[in-house]
């Protein structure tokens, strides 16, 4: 599975920013992560898909210790998750997350939202945090949205909104959870516009989402994952032309085949 | 303030059965004349009825204070993993809720004391006794208050690293303070009540102050009366602080 990642640092790259070795987890009896191997290396844009509850979402909950694994190891940027609360921080501080739901803070104005991590985590001042704030607002397109409330903004804008308040944290990489998902189809492109510039931007990205023309567009690596299992992983020339499982086929061909 | 509808209904009820009440003072089986403003020892009686507002007052919000920031520091352990913890939060909350009002504020004067060796005045006695009693509930008001608060909340706070306290500080109690407000209104009101057994120990609010004056005036009917309209005044007032408190939350959030 860590071919690509492998073939990359024989030919003398960088090393993995993040990387998974033989992780398992579950919830009780279920096991919703099997021998998960994963690497990924500073500036790759990765895109996970496979039908619903495969485990791409509880992969990249991992990532920034939203779950805790079970067994197996996590390392990303050179820290390894366990249960030590301040190598969890430190990962969190390098980790931004995007949710299917937002989840932006309703009691707070979009610039509240924004400024609340630098200010508090990053201990910023307030003048820091709001020069900042503005700045990644200004990159996804709203800065006239600033002080309203989230309950007055569009989903599109609430998401491009979530993705800012992530960026204000100046993270080094970005984790996508379907952030499409919960979207009206006429708001999906503006997230995924903003989503597209950061890639070019040069940020680590893992993305799991179902938009597969953003997939070919962005991704330098498809995974395909499958009860627990990651099937399938190659570049997306590979993946969408000539995909080597069964299952992988099916998927692909449910997938794109509407 | 503004009165919602439903409140200028229960003032005007009010007023009318007070005149009425009045009125019938006339007949020979009222007395109306102890706490007449019209007479100098009527009105010295009203204004000692009064008088006992400050203390029935004082005691309620210094001890709902008190009780909400121990409610909240009962809550807190009651929501987390560890088993101990949750142990704590229950025992807590199950024992205190099981002792009665008055049995607390008799016990906590009289008691106490003797078991701690220090000097405990009316008024601390009272307000430790109904702040001790209060807590249990608040306890379990916040409890169910930050319960309700969506996951995704705690989940996209720690995912920009916010530690748990600036989680539970910015994030979480903000949001669930506003949900649990008509509650907090709720024991607001209660306390103001249950403040009336404190004259058991002496304490001079206006239930004690009603007893000393029907011991005296052989009055008990209509020094009783003006007790009930005294508590009543007061509540609406304080009900109506509490919705208006609401509605300017609401408010807040834009929409």
């Amino acid at each position: 599975m860590t071919d690509l990642a492998s073939d990359a640092r024989s030919a003398g790259r960088t090393a993995p920013i993040i990387e998974l070795i033989g992780v398992n987890k579950w919830f009780d009896d279920f096991q919703a992560l099997k021998d998960i191997n994963l690497a990924v290396l500073p500036g790759e844009k990765l895109v996970v898909c496979g039908p619903s509850g495969s485990g791409k979402s509880t992969m990249i909950r991992c990532i920034n210790r939203l779950e805790r694994h079970q067994s197996g190891r996590i390392i990303v940027d050179g820290t390894e998750l366990d249960d030590d609360e301040k190598n969890i921080r430190t990962v969190r501080q390098e980790v931004g997350m995007v949710f299917q739901q937002f989840n932006l803070f309703p009691h707070l104005t979009v610039l509240e939202n924004l400024m609340i991590g630098p200010q508090r985590a990053r201990k910023m001042t307030k003048a820091q945090a709001r020069e900042r704030a503005e700045l990644y607002l200004e990159r996804v397109h709203i800065p006239e949205q600033a002080d309203k409330y989230p309950s007055q903004l569009s989903g599109g804008q609430q998401q491009r909104v979530a993705i800012a308040r992530s960026l204000c944290m100046e993270p080094r990489i970005m984790l996508f959870d379907e952030p499409t998902s919960a979207l009206d189809p006429e708001m999906i492109s503006e997230v995924l516009d903003v989503m597209t510039e950061l890639a070019e931007s040069g940020m680590t990205m893992v993305c799991v989402t179902h938009e597969m023309g953003f997939a070919k567009r962005v991704a330098d690596t498809m995974v395909f994952m499958d009860a627990g299992e990651i099937v399938e992983s190659a570049d997306p020339e590979t993946f969408f032309g000539n995909p080597r499982t069964d299952r992988c086929q099916r998927f692909l061909q449910q997938i794109l085949g509407h | 303030m503004r009165l919602a509808g439903h409140y200028r209904t229960l003032v005007k009820m009010l007023a009318v059965s007070l005149i009425a009440v009045l009125l019938s003072g006339c007949s020979s089986n009222w007395g109306w004349y102890v706490v007449s403003p019209m007479t100098k020892s009527g009105m010295n009686n009203l204004l000692f009825l009064i008088g006992g507002l400050k203390y029935t007052l004082l005691l309620s919000v210094t001890a709902i204070m008190i009780s909400v920031v121990v409610g909240l520091l009962v809550a807190l352990p009651g929501l987390s993993e560890n088993r101990a913890l949750k142990l704590f939060n229950r025992t807590y909350v199950e024992c205190i809720r099981a002792i009665p009002i008055l049995v607390m504020i008799l016990w906590v004067y009289y008691g106490l004391p003797q078991i701690a060796d220090i000097q405990i005045g009316v008024f601390w006695a009272g307000v430790l006794a109904l702040a001790l009693s209060d807590s249990a509930f608040q306890a379990e008001i916040f409890r169910a208050g930050i319960q309700s608060i969506h996951r995704g909340q705690y989940e996209a706070a720690r995912s920009i690293s916010l530690s748990y306290t600036d989680t539970m500080r910015f994030i979480i109690l903000p949001q669930a303070i506003k949900r649990i407000l008509p509650a907090l209104g709720n024991q607001l009101v209660y306390m103001l009540k249950m403040s009336s057994l404190v004259s058991v120990i002496g304490m001079q609010e206006l239930t004690r102050r009603a007893n000393e004056l029907v011991v005296t005036e052989y009055r008990s009917l209509e020094i009783y009366t003006i007790l009930i309209v005294e508590y009543l005044v007061l509540i609406l007032i304080v009900s109506a602080g509490v919705r208006w408190l609401e509605r300017r939350m609401r408010t807040d959030e834009g929409s």
